[in-house]
């Protein structure tokens, strides 16, 4: 423990005293800066009478020393001792003093220049990265080896067979709430048994595709970006260009088709599992299951159905590339990796509700 | 002073601080993933107090996984390992009693360099951030980083991360200094100045570092002793000061110090 005797104000100097190390170090600092506060001329820092001093205490010292400099107050270590030289020599006390780094602050106009040119340069960069894709489609369709197509049922598995439990668990769950919050209301007219057309048309033509989508964006979108981001910053892309292969098709066409085959038939079966959850709502509305899968066969007509896959597999696609182009443009290690899966999931689950609103307002129009 | 500019006769003075106290001892300890990969068996050996040791081998002979077993990331197989002051390694939750410097630097990304070297002192002190933010000035000075106090380690080359690693492995005033492969990998200007700097901290601040590494020219340089891996064995094929183990007659020792290919 720090005695108050060991730093004092002596002979117009800090007088420092006995040994000094890092469990002191608080103490040390705040008996410092109280005797030196307001001085005006010389203070120098007397160590003579110091037996022990480690690192901690020294870069204090020499802190207090630039400190003092830096306010016009003439300062210096003084009285070190031979066998402490070498520490005060490591920790530049001898040197002038120092002059404190500063981060680089700009003005707000410069932040917003910059701003803005980033936003440039990422749209400039996305428009690039889809056109290179877009000009190697054919190619890769042509020369097999361009993209890595055996990838495909691998990566079907892990996006569609190994999501089954979370897509039939959720949409079931959806198609019983949607039934439950809509029952009430048909019971004050009489109107128990529409409880299946309501379940039926919308989950197949808006809650089946989209809900399916959402868990595609967290599972298998987060995860491309997570992977190809790794692979970039681990230099593992840099090392396929360097073997004469173009990364973008021939990582991504695999898992862009693969995610575009499997989210049709994710959703299919979100379709059955969530009307299948109105089932046990028309049972509490003394609706039978076979009343409700027979105006569940009026109601819902392919048109709806087919209109929800097609809109899936636009879902896979727009999910895919993202994901994809995400992993491309991380930069950095770690926290990197983490804000291209962060990206990743907001822009999908953005363009998700983008692709639904332009192929409603299209089907709408087209009468489907 | 710069650390760079530290000379030759500086570094003669180190072992002047060597008090031949164990620091570090080790008996007959085995390491490796489980009983079908053990990559070392019955290894006794000391580190003493003050000096700088290395752990030397080939590649794949299991040098880091000694290292990470000694400071307690991995377990032995058997053994026991003894730490002056703490006794077997202990981590997490206690304040550390050693630096570490991983092979990368393992450096945070979304931290500043000065925030790294911050960390442990926020961690494990009181102190008030002025003192913390004048600390770690002075770390980064040490290494010759003062200026890239404020910079993302995205920022600097292989060579700054090891120096700006080391900082950090310095912050919390450790008596002991474990360092994997710190001048690997960089050109021959930055891995002796690294070298250097290793020898002057372990001189004026009394550490005792132990080193993993292949790297010849370090060999030469810094260390008072060290310990040679083998695979093939799975043992320490010679021990003692590098001068010693070059004039070994063991054929493997020969291979490793004079750089020849071992022929079947």
């Amino acid at each position: 423990m720090l005695a108050d005797s060991q730093v004092v104000r002596r002979d117009g100097k800090l007088a420092l005293a006995g040994e000094l190390r890092m469990a002191d170090a608080t103490l040390v600092w705040r008996k410092l800066r109280e005797l030196a506060a307001g001085q005006k001329d010389r203070l120098d820092i007397d160590l003579s009478q110091v037996g022990v001093v480690d690192g901690a205490i020294m870069s204090l010292l020499v802190e207090l020393r630039d400190d003092l400099s830096t306010r016009g107050v003439a300062c210096e270590l003084v009285g070190v001792p031979s066998h402490l030289e070498p520490i005060a020599h490591l920790y530049g006390a001898e040197q002038p003093p120092h002059a404190k780094p500063e981060p680089v602050r700009e003005d707000p106009v410069s932040r917003f220049g910059r701003a803005v040119m980033q936003v440039v340069t990422t749209v400039e960069h996305v428009v690039l990265f889809f056109g290179d894709l877009a000009a190697s489609f054919g190619r890769s369709i042509r020369v097999r080896r361009t993209a890595n197509w055996r990838a495909i049922p691998a990566f079907a598995v892990r996006a569609g067979a190994d999501g089954v439990p979370i897509v039939v668990l959720l949409n079931f769950l959806v198609g019983f709430v949607m039934g439950f919050q809509t029952a009430r209301q048909l019971q004050l007219y009489g109107a128990n048994v529409y409880v299946a057309d309501v379940v039926g048309i919308s989950v197949t033509r808006e809650l089946a595709p989209l809900m399916t989508a959402i868990i595609m964006s967290g599972r298998s979108g987060a995860a491309y970006a997570a992977e190809l981001g790794t692979m970039r910053v681990t230099e593992e892309i840099d090392a396929l260009r360097t073997m004469g292969f173009t990364p973008g098709p021939y990582l991504i066409f695999p898992r862009v088709a693969a995610l575009a085959l499997v989210a049709p038939v994710l959703t299919l079966l979100a379709d059955v599992v969530g009307t299948t959850g109105g089932v046990f709502v028309g049972q509490t509305l003394g609706v039978s299951a076979r009343g409700y899968l027979a105006e569940l066969q009026t109601a819902v007509f392919w048109s709806d159905i087919w209109t929800g896959l097609v809109k899936s597999f636009a879902f896979g696609i727009a999910i895919g590339l993202i994901g994809c182009q995400q992993g491309f443009v991380t930069r950095g290690a770690a926290a990197g990796v983490g804000r291209s899966t962060t990206s990743t999931v907001v822009l999908c689950l953005f363009t998700i509700v983008i692709i639904d609103t332009l192929f409603t307002v299209v089907f709408r129009t087209f009468g489907k | 002073m710069t650390t760079h500019s530290t000379s030759r006769s500086e570094l003669s003075l180190r072992t002047s601080v060597r008090t031949g106290k164990p620091m570090i001892e080790a008996r007959d300890v085995s390491i490796g993933w489980g009983p079908e990969e053990v990559l070392l068996e019955h290894a006794s050996f000391d580190v003493h107090e003050g000096e700088i040791f290395g752990i030397l081998g080939r590649s794949a002979c299991g040098k880091t996984t000694l290292l990470r077993v000694i400071i307690g990331l991995e377990q032995p197989l058997a053994g026991e390992l003894n730490i002056a002051g703490i006794g077997a390694p202990v981590l997490e939750g206690d304040r550390p009693a050693y630096g570490v410097m991983f092979q990368q630097g393992a450096l945070f990304g979304s931290m500043t360099v000065g925030e790294n070297v911050a960390l442990p002192l926020e961690r494990w002190t009181s102190l008030p951030s002025a003192a913390i933010a004048a600390m770690v000035r002075a770390k980064l000075r040490l290494v010759g980083l003062e200026e890239a106090v404020h910079k993302m380690p995205s920022e600097l080359s292989g060579g700054m991360r090891k120096r700006a690693a080391i900082a950090r492995a310095l912050a919390l005033e450790p008596s002991l200094l474990f360092l994997d492969e710190p001048s690997s990998g960089l050109d021959p200007v930055t891995s002796a100045e690294i070298d250097r700097l290793i020898a002057t901290l372990a001189r004026v601040l009394g550490l005792t570092v132990v080193i993993v590494t292949h790297e010849l020219g370090s060999i030469n340089a810094i260390l008072d002793r060290c310990i040679l891996m083998d695979r093939d064995t799975r043992s320490i094929l010679a021990s003692g000061p590098p001068a010693e183990l070059r004039s070994s007659p063991h054929p493997h020792v020969q291979h490793f110090f004079n750089r020849e290919p071992e022929v079947a």
